[in-house]
């Protein structure tokens, strides 16, 4: 019986449907179409004269980032602080609690109410709440990121804990596995891909949190600025710090789309 | 080939209760399996002869009675027992090296220890160079290869197989099946092969059990005659179209008088 080259398997090249000639020509029309919407926008601002203090030129926007970015910077700091450790806090939280809730559904019973009510109600209705209690610090901000993370996380890793294949169980039993070993080596890598949406998503709603927590009471962090460049009328930096915010979710996504290439890349 | 009786079953019954009711897989099967032989069971589809196998290697308990491995009764996981499934069952998150060490994880046992067999296995299945390859890069009979170096890797005794070649073409099977007859022949295991193909159950088996539709009981038990070495070219010859042609017909008779009795 002789090797078989690698071209007779049955699952279709997809790499080859994304090689690196096809991923050139869309990174150039990627880019090409981003810079004719920021020309066009720099256009119809300036042509229809719509005043600055509405909607300035992208032209004086990507100025003021520059210009002000040493403002800025530190605010930027504060808000991916409190992002992080609110993040941390809440993610595993919740990825415990749904890995323990798949184990034992009673648990599970009691705890959805409550999961249920967090994630209904609006994080930006609780944040002064949090304020009073906690006082205006970066405290509340935290409490509140970890309460928009850990439902997301929980939810999705759950959905990825449910997940059965009985022929994955019944391959770990026949080897004698306990408990662990199949939820170590079996439910845990089967789970990764779903864990890995709740934590983009979870990123996401945790950065919403961080900005609405900060434009409602604080005097730092970059929605705080946001509602000091506003009430200021000086849109050049009010668009700034929405670059900057806007940077920092895509940077989230771009990390957690490599984390999925790279861990839950199995799923087809 | 000892006279040494490995696998004994004794009466095996099985009832699964479920939402609707029970259902009966097995209803009082025997079968005896002697070193070194090679014996199929064979049945309609769902007449319980995967119920068996997965009892035998101690996935789930018989409703009654017994079944014994090296006259030790079956009562969990053993590690003279390996079990090739019928979909290669290979983790998609490891490579094949990976998923050929899984097991010896699982047992907290080191599997350099059987590295020379592990190699030795490899070439026979042809997947050398594919060490580092992701299941879903491989074939589906490449897939159905590593899974069987991953059941043999720690050098069980007895080979269960539940329907291994099914996903298969069938130039693919005939291949495994050479394969798989290569390696009983090298190794001298004790198998046990459950299909629903009777002409690759007579090509490979020396005897064969028949189970009736659900609940499965015994049917016959046919000793091949057929001569060892077996090239494949045997399976054009007359007596073994012979032999197949008597199974068959035993299996259609007894789902005629299934489906006369409901």
């Amino acid at each position: 019986m002789g090797q078989e080259p690698q071209n007779e398997n049955r699952t279709i090249n997809w790499s080859a449907l994304t090689s690196m000639d096809f991923a050139g020509t869309q990174i150039a029309i990627i880019l090409g179409i981003a810079i004719a919407v920021i020309s066009i926008s720099e256009i119809v601002v300036r042509v229809m004269e719509i005043p600055t203090y509405v909607f300035p030129p992208p032209s004086e926007i990507i100025k003021a980032l520059f210009k002000s970015f040493h403002l800025f910077w530190p605010h930027l700091l504060i808000t991916l602080q409190e992002l992080g450790l609110g993040y941390v806090i809440g993610a595993l939280i919740g990825i415990t609690l749904a890995a323990v809730i798949t184990q034992f559904p009673f648990v599970e019973k009691i705890v959805t109410p409550y999961i249920l009510i967090l994630v209904t109600t609006p994080m930006l209705a609780l944040v002064p709440l949090l304020i009073l209690k906690f006082g205006f610090g970066q405290t509340p901000r935290v409490i509140a990121v970890a309460l928009a993370v850990g439902p997301m996380a929980m939810i999705n890793s759950a959905t990825g804990f449910r997940r059965t294949d009985i022929p994955k169980l019944a391959l770990a039993k026949s080897y004698g596995a306990s408990t662990f070993q199949i939820f170590y080596k079996i439910r845990f890598p089967l789970a990764l891909p779903m864990i890995i949406v709740g934590l983009m998503v979870g990123g996401i709603f945790g950065l919403l949190t961080a900005i609405g927590a900060e434009m409602v009471g604080g005097g730092s962090g970059l929605g705080n600025r946001l509602v000091y460049y506003s009430s200021l009328a000086r849109m050049s930096n009010f668009f700034a710090v929405i670059i900057l915010i806007a940077a920092i979710g895509i940077s989230l996504y771009v990390i957690f789309y490599l984390i999925g290439k790279k861990w839950a890349n199995w799923e087809a | 080939m000892s006279n040494q009786q490995v696998i004994s079953v004794e009466q095996a019954s099985k009832t699964f209760s479920g939402a609707r009711g029970d259902v009966q897989a097995l209803d009082g099967f025997d079968m005896t399996v002697g070193e070194g032989e090679f014996v199929s069971i064979v049945g309609p589809s769902g007449c319980g002869k995967s119920t068996l196998l997965w009892a035998m290697a101690a996935l789930w308990s018989l409703s009654s009675g017994k079944i014994s491995i090296y006259d030790r009764e079956v009562d969990g996981p053993r590690r003279d027992v390996g079990m090739v499934f019928q979909e290669s069952n290979l983790l998609p998150w490891r490579n094949l090296l990976q998923n050929i060490r899984f097991p010896f994880e699982i047992m907290g046992e080191n599997p350099d220890d059987y590295a020379d067999r592990i190699q030795e296995l490899l070439t026979l299945t042809s997947l050398k160079g594919f060490e580092h390859h992701h299941p879903r890069e491989l074939s589906g009979g490449m897939q159905q290869r590593a899974s069987i170096v991953r059941a043999l890797a720690y050098d069980p005794a007895v080979l269960l197989t539940d329907e291994p070649f099914g996903a298969l073409d069938a130039f693919t099977r005939d291949e495994m099946n050479l394969m798989l007859l290569e390696i009983w022949e090298q190794s001298k295991k004790t198998i046990v092969f459950v299909t629903h193909q009777i002409p690759e159950a007579v090509y490979l088996s020396d005897r064969i059990y028949v189970m009736t539709p659900r609940p499965g009981r015994n049917a016959k038990v046919y000793d091949i005659d057929l001569p060892r070495p077996r090239p494949l070219s045997i399976t054009t010859e007359p007596h073994f179209f012979e032999i197949v042609g008597e199974i068959k017909q035993n299996i259609f008779d007894s789902v005629q008088e299934q489906t006369g009795e409901t």
